[in-house]
């Protein structure tokens, strides 16, 4: 997370006040949030209101650029679908994309544990690679440390990424008005529930795999339709949809409502969600993207998408209404609702 | 307590008779069929999923005649307001879906 | 999904709104309580209030075998888990739930090997991987799950697995319900019944709630279709003056319950005389411990169990929550001191649990809808 224009500042204080940190606030969830807002921002970014999004844009001698930063820690480093590498590169990809930026250049470092097979990492450094041809971006350097046994899960990867912003794009989430459509790219729950399965320890088997990919050809067809009424745009990843939503609902003091027939879902997903106990808003995607799109653009924008390779299961999911501020609210084809809320921490299979 | 969900039984295990592959929209797993020893399911059959054991068959001729008597809720009573409209209510009391 | 969709059909769902509707007298005031916390997730998660008429009121039972676990049977299982060679395992409901040293995850946190697991056997094939380990399994839930953990333990016994033992919470359904209706604040009209214990219980258990009490029960199922059904013949039973115990549930519901499973409980465990529900004080006969013939599998016999009682802070209503004395908001740490980051009470912790449902889903919902029914 990053504020949305970078200055240099003062630090402000901080109001985090959790004696150590546990893994929920990894998570992407509330505790994650309440980690950032309240130790790293006021240190790092100072008193700045301004919400945080995905990238952060900077001034180079007078250039406006885009930049991201990501680390990925994954269980298994291989998955249905794909590896650590690919979602290293596609994650900041994506970042960049969400706000409006093209991707032009990504450095990487690896903190790798002693005693790595090298062609385990080779396949690694391979995977990204090729995730970064397919997505058009230069590697342009890099930086890798070792340290003993047990000291990291096999491999970290974190990659820094600069984009340059496309013209008539202009998110703010402060724009967001009552009627707004929220737009998905797509089928949501892929890649968590696949991590979930790949892991082992439930036993269950799927003909599912991750959906890691650049969603910027994605951005890229719908900015170009509809680029004036983007509002804003965001990849829901650990947390899933449900926090994206919610992150947006509170940064823009609105209610987002949301359709349960509209959100897509593949069987499979749905199945280990059902027999886990697990909400699919709730679980990570590593190729999907929401978008708020003003309702003179959102038709354009869908098409936009639905035409595009990759795009055709794009579907509104929702719109943004004044009440209740702050929360989500999504709705079934009868009429009975309730509010979808941030988890906690991860996700975790219930009996009960 | 209480999260248990429908699945298919897909594939027994010759070797294991207390086991079996069980499908729930694409995802598999192998389920305990022990607490279903006295009537034991066949591939085919749907069964009870509960912490990977199998609880109960289910029977499609109940929820059949369950979805029946549901959809029936509402045509009777469409079917009685239909009648009341023949009687000597006002004239405006018609049929009302 | 089989066996799901069909049961979430929008349209018959209106409809049998309904047809609810058609059957409430407008001058009556109902109070159903549904037993299981499944129930009350289910009306949650399907917002099943906003279709019911305002009259209708669903009070939430106790049927939650998390939030009626003493917290010192928590930190029991987890000083467990200090034995450098035991492997802790649970279900994921355990994992958030809050000792007086912190809950399973902040255990996991601090370097002990606890780990989530789906199924006892899984926890089982565990002990087989880990020969030098011994795996210790943290055993919950009503009727629905004590058959499972029986049939793992026997399964236990007869391949010779002894590094394995089970660590006892399992509680019975029918004590909790009797503590409900002898609770001198409690005023219901009728049940919901916990379907899924009743697959393994069956029907007949319940008779005296109908004879004794004169109360109505329907033994229902989880989708939103087979809990409005449920209302439905609860409706026409208390139009009726009757009260008789009706199986909504058919498809599943045995009205003999599950012969084996009672058989394989019957061989593992016997009634504990007595045993703390949180909330609701000692009630006898109401848990099941494991007997003699399995005392290798018994964590509690393996092992030396602190067995220190907890009692709960004395501003948490955790006690009148779970009887359905009082709403969740209307306990005076909620949405305070009490929320599901920071629970006092498992109530708050669990997924089922009324003040983490009504917290997750309900109380922000605080906004004129176009979606409550016409009055």
């Amino acid at each position: 997370m990053k504020p949305e224009t970078a200055t240099a500042s003062t630090p402000a204080k901080v109001h985090f006040h959790e004696p150590q940190i546990e893994m929920a606030h990894g998570a992407g969830g509330i505790a994650s949030r309440r980690l950032i807002e309240g130790l790293f921002a006021p240190l790092l970014l100072g008193s700045a209101n301004e919400p945080l999004g995905d990238s952060a844009a900077l001034e180079v001698a007078g250039v406006r650029v885009a930049i991201t930063t990501d680390c990925f820690v994954v269980k298994p480093l291989c998955f249905p679908g794909g590896s650590i590498g690919e979602l290293a590169i596609n994650g900041t990809v994506n970042d960049l994309a969400v706000s409006g930026a093209r991707p032009e250049a990504i450095v990487a470092t690896f903190v790798l544990e002693a005693g790595l097979p090298t062609e385990v990492l080779e396949a690694e450094v391979r995977a990204m690679g090729q995730a970064a041809r397919q997505a058009g971006v230069t590697i342009a350097g890099g930086d890798t440390k070792v340290v003993e046994h047990g000291k990291a899960d096999r491999m970290y990867i974190t990659t820094t990424g600069v984009g340059s912003f496309l013209s008539g794009v202009h998110i703010r989430p402060r724009s967001i008005r009552p009627g707004d459509k929220v737009i998905l790219s797509g089928p949501i729950g892929d890649h968590g529930i696949t991590i979930l399965l790949a892991r082992g320890e439930l036993d269950l088997e799927a003909n599912l795999s991750s959906d890691t990919r650049s969603v910027f050809p994605l951005v890229e067809a719908m900015t170009h339709a509809a680029g004036a009424g983007i509002r804003w745009m965001r990849d829901p990843t650990r947390g899933g949809v449900a926090t994206a939503l919610n992150e947006l609902a509170r940064d823009c003091g609105r209610g987002v409502h949301l359709n349960e027939d509209k959100i897509p879902v593949r069987d499979s997903v749905r199945g280990a969600c059902e027999l886990l106990g697990l909400d699919p808003l709730h679980i990570a995607n590593e190729g999907q993207f929401l978008a708020v799109v003003s309702p003179e653009y959102s038709d354009m924008a869908l098409n936009a998408l639905c035409q595009s390779d990759g795009g055709e299961d794009a579907v509104i999911i929702g719109e943004v209404h004044e009440q209740p501020a702050g929360s989500v609210l999504i709705t079934t084809g009868y009429g009975g609702s309730r509010i979808i809320d941030m988890l906690v921490g991860d996700p975790l299979p219930r009996i009960c | 307590m209480c999260l248990a969900i429908p699945g298919k039984i897909v594939e027994l295990f010759p070797g294991v008779p207390h086991l079996a592959s069980v499908e729930v929209a694409g995802v598999r797993r192998k389920v305990d069929l022990g607490l279903l020893q006295d009537d034991p399911p066949t591939s085919g059959d749907w069964v009870l999923i509960h912490v990977g054991f199998a609880m109960s068959k289910i029977s499609e001729q109940d929820a059949l005649e369950q979805m029946q008597t549901l959809m029936i809720l509402g045509e009777n009573e469409q079917a009685m307001q239909e009648v009341r409209g023949y009687g000597l209510d006002d004239a405006d009391d018609h049929n009302v879906s | 999904m089989r066996f799901v969709d069909e049961f979430r059909d929008p349209g018959v769902i209106t409809r049998t709104a309904d047809e609810i509707r058609r059957l409430v007298d407008p001058n009556r005031h109902y109070r159903l309580m549904e037993v299981c916390g499944g129930h009350t997730h289910a009306i949650y998660r399907f917002g099943l209030k906003d279709i019911l008429p305002p009259n209708i009121e669903l009070i939430h039972g106790p049927g939650c075998p998390v939030c009626v676990l003493p917290m010192g049977r928590i930190d029991d299982g987890l000083s467990l888990a200090h034995h450098p060679d035991v492997i802790f395992t649970a279900f994921g409901d355990m994992m958030r739930v809050p000792g007086t040293q912190g809950s399973p995850l902040e255990h996991k946190a601090r370097g002990m090997d606890v780990r989530i697991v789906y199924s006892p056997s899984d926890a089982l094939k565990l002990a087989k991987t880990n020969p030098d380990k011994h795996v210790m399994f943290f055993a919950i839930g009503f009727e629905t799950t004590a058959p499972s953990s029986a049939l793992t333990l026997m399964r236990a016994k007869a391949e010779g697995i002894r590094n394995f033992s089970l660590f006892c919470n399992h509680v019975t359904i029918i004590p909790a319900i009797r503590a409900i209706l002898d609770s001198p604040d409690m005023r219901l009209d009728a049940f919901i019944g916990p379907g899924h214990v009743s697959t393994v219980i069956g029907c007949r258990p319940y008779e005296w709630i109908v004879k004794d009490e004169r109360k109505p029960i329907v033994i229902s199922g989880f989708e939103p279709l087979d809990m409005l059904q449920s209302i439905v013949m609860l409706l026409r039973q208390l139009k009726s003056g009757k009260a008789k115990v009706e199986n909504q549930y058919r498809r599943v519901v045995p009205w003999e319950g599950n012969r084996a499973a009672l058989r394989a409980m019957a061989e593992v465990f016997q009634l504990r005389p007595y045993f703390e529900w949180r909330g609701l004080g000692f009630i006898s006969q109401s848990a099941l411990r494991i007997r003699d013939t399995y005392a290798e599998w018994d964590s509690e016999q393996r092992f030396n169990v602190p067995g220190v009682r907890v009692t709960d802070p004395k501003a948490a209503q955790c006690g009148e929550v779970l009887k359905g004395v009082l709403k969740p908001a209307q306990c005076k740490l909620f949405g305070r001191e009490c929320i599901p980051e920071h629970p006092v009470g498992a109530l708050m912790v669990s997924s089922e649990g009324s003040c983490a449902a009504y917290y997750n889903y309900e109380h922000r919902k605080a906004i004129t809808t176009s979606l409550a029914w016409p009055a």
